[in-house]
C-alpha cells in the first residue's frame, strides 16, 4: 500500500500472518507430508505373530493394494454415482429457488431465505438423524402422508437409499447455496434486467439468459465446493447404514479409510486411500475450474 | 470427512476470485426491482412462483416441525402416534431425563461443544483477522504465492489430513485431549479470505496512514484503529467459524475416545449407534438432537446480518 514503509513496518507483516502461518503448517502442511510418508510404509508382524511388529518400504505397495481391493474400487463408484445424482439436484435446485425469490413476482423474500436457511443451523450428523427417522416406517409422517394416497416408498431400500442420502444433505446445504446465489443477484444491475424487460423478454428468459450468465462465477464456485465436500462423503452413510442393508461399513471412500485406519490398523493403506481421494479432489477441482472458465468466457 | 465441514470453511462461493472487490458487493436493496416487471405478470405465474417457494418451505421447515413434535412424546407414543400426530405431551419429563441421564452427561456434552465451538472460533476469527488485514494492507515478499496457498488450503479434503492429524496427536500426547479439537479448528483459510475482503471495504488507508505520520506504531494502529473499523467482520468470521465447531463430528470422532470430552454431536451419534438394541434412546436421541440445533437456530436468527455479509462477500467476486 504504502509507500514509505519504515523498517517497523517492514516486520509487522510477518508478525500478522505468523499466528496463522504456524497453525496452517502443523495442522495442514505436515499431515500431508506425513501421509504421503506413511503411505509408503506398511507394518508387518514378525514371523510367529509375537514379538510386535516391524514397518517395512513398500514404494508404492499401499496404493496397488488399494486399487487390488475391489471394496475400494466400488467405494469411489458408490461416490461417483451419489455425486450424479447431488451435485445437479444442489446447484440446480439452489439455483432455480434462488431466480424465483430474486424474480417480482414473490412474495415474502426475506421469510423463504430464512426458511430456506434454517436446516443449515443442524449440524450434519444431527441432520442424517432426522432424516434416518423420517424414513424409518414407524416414526415417519412422510410414510403416513404417502398411505392416505394409497402408496408406498421404500426409503431405506437399496435402489432409492442413494437418493435419500442426497436428500439429507441437500436439505442442509439448499438454503445456503441459495443465499449465495441471491446475493450474486442482488448485484445483476437493475439497468440490464430492464433493458431486457422492455426488449420484451419475459421473465422466465430474463431469468435463464440474462441473470445466470451474470452469476456464472458463483455457480462455478459453488459447483466447486459441493464436488470437494460430496466426495468426502461420510456421516450420511455412516448413519443411514444402521437401517440400510445395502450400505456396506466401507462403502464410500471416507469410510473405507476411517475403517482401514480405526478398525484394521492398517495406517499405510489408509494413507494412500486418502492420498488418492485427495488427488480425486485436485482433479475433480481442475475440471470444474477449467470447464467454468470456459462458460465464463463464452 | 464431515462433508460439513469443508463446506462450512469453504462457505461462500465466490471465494476463490483472486481479487476480492468489496466496492460491488450487493448494495442494490431488496426492495429496487419489485416493481419492476410486476404489472405485466399474470396472475397465474406469481401464484405458480409462490406455490413453489411455499412447498420448498415446507420441505426445509418439516423436518424440525417433526422433531419439535417427536420431543412432545414420551418413547411409546413415538410409535403408536407416529408422524405429526400428538400423543401424551412429555416435553418436559423428557427434558427431565435427557439431562439426568447418566448423570447429567448431556449437559457436559453442551458445555465441550460450547468450549470448542466459542473458544475455538473467537480464537479463529482473531487470527485469520490478522492474517487477512496483513494480505490487504502491506507489501511483503512471497505475498502472492503465500496467499495462494491459504485459498488452495480452502480446498484441501479435511479427511485427509484428520488421519495424520491423530497419529501425530497420538505421538505428542495430545488425543483424547480437549486440545486435538481446538487446535486444528484454529485455521480457518476462508476466515482469512473473508478477513481480506472486510480489510479493504471497512479500513481506508488515508486513515492508517494519517495515525503513521502522528506516530502511532503498527499494533497499535491494528489495536486502536483497524481492530475495532472490523469488529463486524469479527463477528462474520466468528460465526462462520462457530458453525464449523458445532458441527463437526469427524475429527472429534477420530480424536476422543472419553466421553466425558465428546462434543454434543459425537454424544447424539453414541446414543444413535444403540437404538436398535435399546429402543429408549430414541427419545433421548430425538430431544437431544433438538436441544443441539437451539443454539445455532438462535445465533442464526439473531445474527442474520452478518452470516448474510460473509455470503455476500464471497458471492460477487
Amino acid at each position: 500500500m504504502s509507500s514509505r514503509l519504515g523498517r517497523g513496518q517492514r516486520s509487522t507483516p510477518a508478525l500478522f500472518i505468523a499466528p496463522f502461518f504456524l497453525l496452517f503448517i502443523a495442522v495442514m502442511i505436515v499431515p500431508i507430508g506425513y501421509a504421503i510418508w506413511m503411505s509408503l510404509f506398511r507394518e508387518e508382524s514378525s514371523g510367529l505373530g509375537f514379538g510386535g511388529s516391524h514397518t517395512v518400504f513398500t514404494g508404492l505397495g499401499n496404493y496397488t493394494r488399494a486399487l487390488g481391493d475391489s471394496v475400494f474400487r466400488d467405494s469411489f463408484l458408490h461416490v461417483a454415482l451419489y455425486c450424479l445424482v447431488y451435485i445437479p439436484l444442489m446447484v440446480g435446485g439452489a439455483l432455480a429457488l434462488a431466480l424465483l425469490v430474486d424474480s417480482a413476482m414473490a412474495r415474502a423474500k426475506k421469510f423463504f431465505q430464512l426458511a430456506y436457511f434454517l436446516p443449515h443451523a443442524v449440524p450434519g450428523m444431527i441432520a442424517a438423524i432426522i432424516w434416518v427417522y423420517l424414513y424409518t416406517p414407524s416414526l415417519s409422517p412422510i410414510t403416513q402422508f404417502l398411505k392416505t394416497f394409497g402408496t408406498s416408498w421404500d426409503f431405506l431400500g437399496n435402489d432409492a437409499v442413494l437418493f435419500s442420502m442426497a436428500n439429507a444433505a441437500a436439505w442442509q446445504w439448499i438454503g445456503y447455496n441459495m443465499v449465495i446465489f441471491y446475493a450474486a443477484l442482488q448485484a445483476v444491475p437493475r439497468e440490464t434486467l430492464e433493458a431486457a424487460l422492455v426488449d420484451g423478454a419475459g421473465h422466465f428468459r430474463t431469468a435463464v439468459a440474462v441473470k445466470l450468465p451474470m452469476i456464472r462465477s458463483s455457480v462455478v464456485l459453488t459447483m466447486l465446493f459441493t464436488a470437494v465436500g460430496a466426495i468426502q462423503l461420510f456421516t450420511e452413510p455412516e448413519i443411514l447404514r444402521a437401517k440400510a442393508p445395502s450400505l456396506a461399513p466401507e462403502w464410500s471412500p471416507t469410510m473405507y479409510i476411517y475403517q482401514a485406519a480405526f478398525s484394521k490398523h492398517d495406517y499405510g493403506t489408509a494413507a494412500a486411500a486418502s492420498l488418492m481421494l485427495a488427488v480425486l479432489g485436485a482433479l475433480l477441482s481442475f475440471v470444474i475450474t477449467k470447464f467454468g472458465n470456459r462458460w465464463k468466457e463464452a | 470427512m464431515s462433508s460439513t465441514d469443508t463446506r462450512t470453511r469453504s462457505a461462500a462461493s465466490g471465494a476463490v476470485e483472486k481479487d476480492p472487490q468489496p466496492s460491488v458487493r450487493a448494495t442494490r436493496s431488496r426492495t429496487t426491482r419489485s416493481g419492476g416487471g410486476a404489472t405485466a405478470t399474470s396472475f397465474s405465474s406469481r401464484a405458480a412462483v409462490n406455490t413453489v417457494l411455499v412447498i420448498m418451505a415446507l420441505y426445509t421447515l418439516m423436518p424440525l416441525t417433526w422433531l419439535l413434535f417427536a420431543a412432545t412424546k414420551d418413547n411409546s407414543d413415538l410409535f403408536a402416534h407416529p408422524g405429526f400426530e400428538l400423543g401424551d405431551f412429555n416435553l418436559f419429563s423428557n427434558l427431565d431425563r435427557l439431562f439426568s441421564y447418566d448423570h447429567g452427561i448431556f449437559a457436559t456434552w453442551l458445555g465441550n461443544s460450547m468450549l470448542y465451538s466459542v473458544v475455538g472460533a473467537a480464537a479463529s476469527a482473531f487470527i485469520s483477522l490478522l492474517a487477512g488485514y496483513a494480505f490487504d494492507k502491506y507489501v511483503f515478499p512471497l505475498k502472492n504465492k503465500l496467499y495462494a496457498v491459504v485459498l488452495l488450503g480452502i480446498l484441501v479434503p479435511s479427511t485427509v489430513v484428520s488421519l495424520p492429524m491423530y497419529l501425530m496427536a497420538s505421538k505428542v500426547g495430545l488425543v483424547n485431549t480437549y486440545w486435538a479439537v481446538l487446535i486444528p479448528g484454529l485455521v480457518n483459510p476462508f476466515g482469512v479470505y473473508l478477513a481480506r475482503v472486510f480489510s479493504e471495504g471497512y479500513v481506508p488507508g488515508e486513515t492508517l496512514e494519517a495515525a503513521r505520520m502522528d506516530g502511532a506504531s503498527e499494533i497499535r494502529l491494528f489495536r486502536s484503529i483497524s481492530l475495532p473499523m472490523m469488529a463486524p467482520a469479527f463477528m462474520t468470521i466468528f460465526l462462520f467459524s462457530f458453525t464449523g465447531s458445532w458441527n463437526n463430528f469427524f475429527l472429534p470422532l477420530v480424536m476422543l475416545n472419553d466421553s466425558s470430552k465428546y462434543p454434543v454431536t459425537l454424544g447424539i451419534y453414541n446414543w444413535n449407534q444403540t437404538v436398535s438394541q435399546y429402543p429408549e434412546f430414541y427419545q433421548l436421541v430425538i430431544t437431544g438432537s433438538l436441544i443441539s440445533v437451539i443454539p445455532l437456530a438462535i445465533a442464526f436468527l439473531g445474527l442474520q446480518r452478518y452470516w448474510r455479509s460473509g455470503l455476500t462477500a464471497g458471492a460477487v467476486k
